[in-house]
């Protein structure tokens, strides 16, 4: 495998917002005129082409709306045999599930960076605690 | 910048929030990537080959199963790479069909037994806004704690 392959970069785009959808991130990539592949699924889209050309794209679409779209690094490339279920008979792709249970956090987790930016101080939450064995034995001991 | 080791190993919002403050989250998807782009790597499906578990027995003894050996080839050298850790606690769904619990107990033994700052946190549950507050201001606490230059590295 040449060295120019090595260097080539799958990213997954992650859109969260209520104000970019999609389709506006993709259509921000199709614009950008640079030499990558793009593949729009349900969750956002898959980016994959040379390290800087990504790296450059995917900054254009997170400046979009900075705290609700979120990337990571993806091993395998869009339509890899090994991953893609259009070889494997259907199903979701393995990792998919793990990436739909972190999708669902994804607004909550949007507006708490909102929060962080704003400097809203954190509010203290109660945790749920265990009866206190002093409050226990009180509570057996009282008359009703 | 520091190499920061996430767990889950790839987990979409820890990877975001790592790079988002500055930082280089070692994650599973990059090891993977440089895995099945070598040259010699069996055929589809496989992308663990016989010499992985064997690579492996830095981390696990012999009697371990092959699958926590394999995917310790992986995970191991990024454990000794890291800088600092972040360990998301409250992770079911690490574990499953494509997870390990012996492997996601033995990475974050090895990740708490290094002596690199860690933080360990839980997922929000729900809808919680405030439990995700609590769960992103501790993340970007901590990774603003840690140095940006290299030089400073050594913590």
């Amino acid at each position: 495998m040449s060295d120019g392959e090595n260097d080539t970069l799958t990213k997954i785009v992650v859109i969260s917002s209520d104000s970019v959808l999609p389709v506006d991130a993709a259509m921000k990539i199709y614009q950008s005129n640079t030499d990558i592949i793009i593949k729009e699924t349900c969750f956002g889209t898959m980016i994959t082409g040379p390290r800087d050309a990504v790296n450059r794209v995917v900054k254009e679409v997170v400046d979009l709306d900075r705290n609700h779209i979120f990337v990571k690094e993806r091993g395998f490339l869009p339509g890899d045999e090994r991953r893609c279920r259009s070889s494997r008979g259907g199903g979701p792709r393995p990792g998919f599930h793990y990436l739909r249970h972190e999708v669902q956090m994804l607004p909550t987790i949007g507006k708490a960076l909102d929060a962080y930016d704003r400097k809203v101080p954190l509010k203290e939450i109660k945790q749920k605690k265990k009866l206190d064995v002093d409050k226990l034995i009180e509570l057996i001991g009282s008359e009703l | 910048m520091v190499k920061v080791i996430i767990y889950p190993t790839n987990s979409l919002i820890l990877s975001d929030l790592v790079e988002r403050f500055g930082h280089k989250p070692l994650a599973m998807m990059e090891k993977i990537k440089e895995k099945i782009s070598t040259v010699g790597v069996d055929s589809p499906p496989l992308n663990i080959t016989p010499e992985e578990p064997k690579m492996g027995l830095k981390y696990a003894a012999v009697e371990v199963p092959a699958g926590v050996r394999g995917r310790m080839a992986i995970i191991g050298p990024m454990i000794d790479e890291a800088q600092a850790g972040i360990i998301v606690n409250d992770s079911p769904m690490a574990f499953g069909c494509m997870g390990c619990a012996r492997t996601n107990e033995l990475t974050k033994y090895l990740i708490r037994q290094r002596e690199i700052p860690v933080l360990e946190v839980d997922y929000p549950h729900g809808d919680n806004e405030e439990e995700a507050k609590e769960f992103v201001y501790k993340i970007a606490e901590f990774l603003k704690s840690l140095p940006k230059n290299e030089g400073e590295d050594e913590v």
